[in-house]
């Protein structure tokens, strides 16, 4: 292998060498090269979709529910419908949306950053995404076949027990939790992997963009957190199928284990959500800026530490549960501590566009959106984390403020601003600007209509999750303003869709690099093609598209079979050559199993054992060694 | 309401500062006020961090009105700005870590006062809850010195009171804003409130850990009395119930012993023992019916009994047939239960 | 090959409302009537009634909510006192195969209605007649005869007896019961 500089270009050489990287590491048309892709672009791509989706289906259940509280004393929904609704919005959001879609633009900008190929472990990213799809779809026709989950995104225990909720529900949601954390586990192990040996040679861990520090952050956290969840809705679903007594007081057990256990995933959670966001704003704020980031050590030992604090807070969401005082003082001070290292973001961002040149547009807003949003929404954090004020302020209207503050604030305004972004990427073309204002405006007022006025309800009484409220509390006129905010907000995100369905036939032809980014996704077409790069991209400094001296490219892998560059972990120097896995119908087929299993066992406890026969038999088929594929052989240089 | 009525009500909200009978920061017990205090702090420090934050991005927007057309600044550590802002960062860690400080010993120290009052003289109340009511209890002298009634907290002001919080079935949780913070009733665990009331009038507590169906409907009235009202009320609370006098209500109270009612509630001086619903002794003197979800009227009371799974959907009062004139005799015996 | 789509589409179908049928919550509904008025043997030990099948009734053994009800009203109605958590005590098991007065969901609803000989009380005006098809459906899930997927596993007590989810079905025997009580 060889660095180089990127040859003069001879049109025939590149053409022909186009021609056979794409038959290498493309994606035929037919059903089944679709359903065996591996190609991370493609997979991701439907991640992001399918997540999407399932977060206009969430928002509609939440404008369902604004519209059924915009009076006192509704009866446009009964309680059972409306306890569903609820449940149903927080958890899509939460397992089906939020996570997912921040893991699938990592699935797709990652190997691109990293200037690699393909993910590492691409079968497993397929199956992740079927298993993925399957557990959402699962959960949704349980929803509209009158099954869907009611007791609550966090499902408390005893209410969420076989006593006090009857029927199938709570045990699709349980299963569905595990469908999503498989999923979520399975790619997280790649993120790492991918970000830790698949990095272009010269990028050491000091040169990495902030978005690979952000994912990598993120994923060891999921790594760390789900299983939590995962063991949580096991017992519970043990609970109420074989009736054991994990969460029942009376022999022996303890509806607060249920607590620790899920929100020792549950306040980190957040946190998986909102690292990747804090990535992508690093990203929009360096471009826009023109300026490279201010302070890059403070904010990466900022993420790490974000990370690590995320992990000792969890029972701030338990203050009113009558633990003892002296351990919940730790709790508010490291529920606290964590306004550290955000503050210290916040500051750096700012002191980034205040220092840069920093160009308004959509991308940018929505990150400005952010700051102004997420700010305020980690000073509730902070007012929460006390104890005795949360004792008035948990569980009402109040916390619902907060958490749209901080998840909507810090999470989907900037996977927004990451959509107009990364948009020319994905597709080739621009998003239009003049939409994309009327979108972040809307979006943003109709944002603050809707969930200011939640504080004051909140301070004025009024307890979270309920279906309806008497007349003559003083909360009617804001909850109709917050519903007028909804209804904001459902324009705002239609007008989104509305401007990507346009921008993907008429929009602007966006060329390789249209903001002048620095990182390498840009250094390639956009689209990109199946195989990434033509040639794997040295990188020299930070941002590794503006540096002034010329761009040097590795040469030496195989164009005629599937093989990516492995690298040092810390210094990234060039180590081995590996083969790639190449695509297969079998993550399909586990995925198909996997559900099989774990549907089945929510109706017969038997199906644990049965069901695991088929998952093992697809396993094996998919694990079967077997010779790569190379085309026509060429002699490499 | 007109729209213009609904933002003028909005911005009265918003000025008084959310006043009313189910408001944290109208206090009118000890807890409240001083938990009051806390959110003031609160809200100034963190109002001026988040001022700072917006001015700062201000600044920064508006600096770079003429900077359209520039190169990109490459090298963050060549630019002339790079030094000042490590120190203006510095200050702002400062700041924050000072104000996290404050913040923290405050809530430390409050958190201490709440947890340390003295609680020797305060009154013993036993407050159970269950889908989707309160059952309250006043621990007496005697046995036959304890008060039961439901959905009902009445409490002498100036006098501390300790709630031992249990749960029959699900986890719920009790929260009088204008009295102090809430806490959970989890079963299998005891938990404990003081609240110490220091204005006489009527508020209202409401469940707020979601606890199935009908957890919007799981109201508390609570009541503070003058020291003398509380005594006097506490002395009616242990008669038993009248006996029914007129026609009507005699016919009623036949309907009551025979009927399904009986085998629920309890009435006490007649055969009515039931232990699964609310005690019904002295219905006729609360503010609301069926945990808060109608207020007390006759009528109202008699479409309670007609149909309660409209007036609150899934709760564990079945429908009972019964014709008009029965309904209304049993609703006058229970309306006689003063 | 159409039609065998259309058959497992149909019956993908008739399970998804089966799915439906189960976790109903019906606050408002109408008990079914028992029209059968042919008066019962009312010697200790007699034989069932021969019974109308009630599809309404039915329902009630297919629906979670209605066997969960039934369960706490099993309680607080204090069928415990006799028949303890099935097992039975001063009164009949009630998780066995041997029915002495039927072990249809109707005949139990009859049984508790109307009362029988040596000692079960008629709750006839007592207990609604919804509650008592609950109860009913309750009392059919302890012998494993209601729908599997429909009844909870356990309940937040102590108990000796297996998880509802995991009672065999018992059919009633068809032999005339030995009188041995």
């Amino acid at each position: 292998m060889t660095t180089a500089l990127p040859r003069e270009a001879d049109p025939a050489e590149i053409t022909a060498q186009h021609a056979q990287l794409t038959r290498t590491w493309g994606t035929g048309q037919s059903l089944f090269e679709r359903l065996a892709t591996v190609d991370h672009k493609i997979v991701a791509r439907r991640y992001v979709i399918t997540a999407f989706v399932f977060f206009v289906l969430a928002g509609v259940l939440a404008l369902l529910m604004r519209i059924q509280l915009a009076q006192p004393d509704s009866h446009l929904i009964d309680p059972d419908r409306y306890n569903q609704l609820f449940t149903m919005h927080g958890t899509t959001m939460m397992f089906l949306f939020a996570v997912p879609i921040m893991e699938a633009i990592a699935v797709y900008l990652v190997p691109l950053m990293c200037g690699t190929r393909n993910i590492s472990f691409p079968r497993l990213n397929a199956f992740s995404y079927w298993v993925f799809l399957f557990g959402g779809v699962m959960i949704w026709i349980a929803f509209l076949m009158n099954a869907g989950p009611e007791t609550g995104w966090f499902s408390y225990v005893p209410l969420a027990g076989p006593e006090y909720s009857p029927g199938k529900r709570t045990d699709f949601w349980a299963q569905m939790v595990t469908f999503t954390e498989v999923a979520a586990l399975a790619v997280a192990v790649e993120l790492i992997a991918t970000i830790l040996k698949q990095r272009a040679p010269g990028m050491t861990l000091a040169r990495m963009p902030l978005f690979l520090w952000a994912m990598l952050v993120t994923s060891f956290m999921v790594i760390i957190a789900m299983p939590a969840v995962m063991l949580a809705s096991s017992f519970l679903i043990a609970d109420r199928l074989i009736g054991t007594h994990f969460f029942n007081p009376v022999e022996g057990g303890d509806a607060l284990l249920w607590q620790h256990l899920f929100w020792f995933f549950g306040h980190p959670e957040v946190y998986i959500i909102f690292l990747p966001a804090l990535g992508m704003v690093s990203s929009i704020v360096i471009t826009f800026a023109r300026r490279t980031i201010f302070a890059y050590t403070l904010m990466v030992l900022a993420l790490v530490t974000t990370g690590l604090l995320a992990f000792g807070l969890w029972v701030h969401h338990m203050f009113a549960t009558g633990l003892p005082h002296l351990g919940s003082s730790f709790y508010t001070a490291a529920s606290m501590m964590i306004a550290i290292p955000s503050g210290m973001q916040i500051f750096a961002w700012i002191a980034t566009l205040w220092d840069g040149k920093p160009r308004f547009m959509t991308p940018l807003l929505f990150v400005i959106g952010f700051i102004v949003i997420f700010v305020l929404g980690g000073l509730t954090g902070v007012m929460l984390a006390s104890v005795p004020l949360d004792l008035q302020l948990h569980d009402t209207y109040f916390v619902v403020a907060h958490f749209h503050y901080v998840l909507i604030g810090g999470a989907v305004f900037p996977l927004f601003a990451a959509f107009y972004y990364w948009f020319p990427k994905f597709t080739g073309r621009k998003l239009s600007e003049r939409l994309g204002r009327w979108n972040f405006w809307l979006f943003f007022i109709g944002f603050n209509v809707t969930f200011f006025p939640m504080h004051i309800l909140g301070l004025a009484g009024m307890p979270r999750r309920v279906y309806t409220y008497a007349d003559g509390l003083g909360w009617e006129s804001l909850n109709l303003l917050s519903t007028l905010g909804a209804l904001m907000i459902g324009a705002s995100v239609l007008l989104f869709i509305v401007n990507a369905a346009r921008s993907l036939k008429q929009g602007e032809p966006a060329g390789d690099n249209p903001w002048g980014a620095s990182t390498l996704e840009w250094a390639t077409s956009s689209p990109p093609p199946p195989y990434n790069f033509m040639h794997i991209p040295v990188v020299t400094g930070r941002e590794a598209l503006w540096q002034p001296e010329p761009r040097q490219v590795l040469e030496g892998l195989s164009p005629a079979h599937r093989e990516v560059l492995c690298t040092s972990a810390l210094a990234a120097v060039p180590d081995i050559r590996q083969h790639s896995a190449e695509p297969s119908i079998w993550p399909f087929w586990t995925a198909i199993a996997t559900a099989i299993w774990f549907i089945a066992s929510i109706f017969d406890a038997r199906a644990v054992l049965w069901g695991s026969l088929p998952v093992a038999v697809c396993l094996i088929a998919w694990m079967w060694p077997t010779p790569p594929r190379v085309l026509q052989q060429r002699t490499a240089p | 309401m007109s729209g213009r009525k609904h933002i003028c009500a909005a911005l009265v909200v918003l000025l008084a500062g959310c006043s009313g009978q189910q408001a944290a920061l109208d206090a009118a017990g000890d807890q409240a006020a001083t938990i009051g205090d806390l959110w003031t702090l609160m809200l100034w420090v963190c109002g001026f961090m988040y001022l700072l934050v917006l001015i700062f991005l201000a600044h920064a927007i508006w600096r770079a009105r003429h900077a359209l057309d520039a190169e990109p600044l490459t090298h963050g550590s060549g630019s002339r700005a790079e030094h000042p802002l490590r120190m203006a960062l510095g200050g702002w860690v400062g700041l924050i870590v000072v104000g996290l400080f404050v913040l923290s010993l405050a809530t430390f120290f409050i958190d201490r006062s709440l947890a340390q009052a003295r609680t020797d003289d305060a009154l013993k109340i036993k407050v159970t809850a269950a889908q989707w009511w309160w059952k309250v209890e006043y621990e007496g002298m005697a046995p036959d010195q304890r008060v039961v009634t439901a959905n009902e907290l009445r409490l002498p002001v100036g006098q501390p009171a300790l709630l031992e919080l249990h749960a029959e079935d699900v986890i719920h949780s009790l929260w009088i804003p204008n009295l102090g913070g809430k806490e959970d009733l989890i079963p299998g665990r005891i938990n404990s409130l003081l609240l110490t009331p220091r204005r006489e009038g009527e508020y209202r507590g409401q469940c707020a850990e979601f606890c199935g169906l009908q957890h919007a409907k799981m109201a508390l009235d609570a009541t503070v009395m003058n020291p003398d009202a509380f005594t006097r009320w506490r002395q009616q609370q242990l008669t038993p119930a009248p006996a029914p006098s007129t026609p009507e209500q005699i016919r009623g109270h036949e309907i009551f012993m025979s009927g399904p009612c009986a085998a629920c509630h309890q009435i006490a001086g007649t055969p009515a023992s039931g232990q699964t619903g609310p005690n019904l002794t002295h219905l006729a003197s609360r503010r609301t019916i069926a945990a808060g979800a109608r207020p007390y009227s006759f009528e109202d009371l008699r479409d309670w009994l007609r149909d309660p799974q409209s007036v609150k959907p899934g709760n564990h009062m079945p429908v009972v047939q019964l014709s008009d004139s029965d309904l209304n005799a049993l609703t006058a015996y229970l309306d006689s239960l003063k | 090959m159409y039609s065998r789509c259309l058959a497992s589409l149909l019956l993908l179908g008739c399970t998804l409302l089966a799915g439906c049928e189960r976790e109903t919550r019906a606050f408002h509904e109408e008990a079914p009537a028992i029209n059968d008025v042919s008066p019962t043997d009312f010697r200790a030990g007699g034989t069932p009634r021969p019974v109308a099948k009630n599809p309404q009734a039915a329902e009630y053994e297919r629906n979670a909510f209605h066997i969960s009800e039934g369960k706490r009203y099993y309680e607080w109605y204090n069928c415990y006192s006799c028949h303890a958590a099935g097992g039975g005590d001063i009164g009949p098991p009630l998780m066995d195969d041997e029915w002495r007065y039927g072990g249809e969901i109707e005949q139990i609803f009859s049984s508790i209605v109307e009362g029988r000989p040596n000692g079960m009380p008629s709750f006839a005006g007592r207990i609604p007649e919804q509650q008592v098809w609950e109860i009913a459906a309750y009392v059919r899930s302890m012998s494993g005869n209601a729908a599997k997927d429909a009844v909870p596993s356990r309940g937040d007590e102590i108990k000796t007896t297996k998880p509802l989810t995991q009672v065999p079905p018992t059919p009633e025997r068809s032999e005339p019961p030995r009188s041995n009580r």
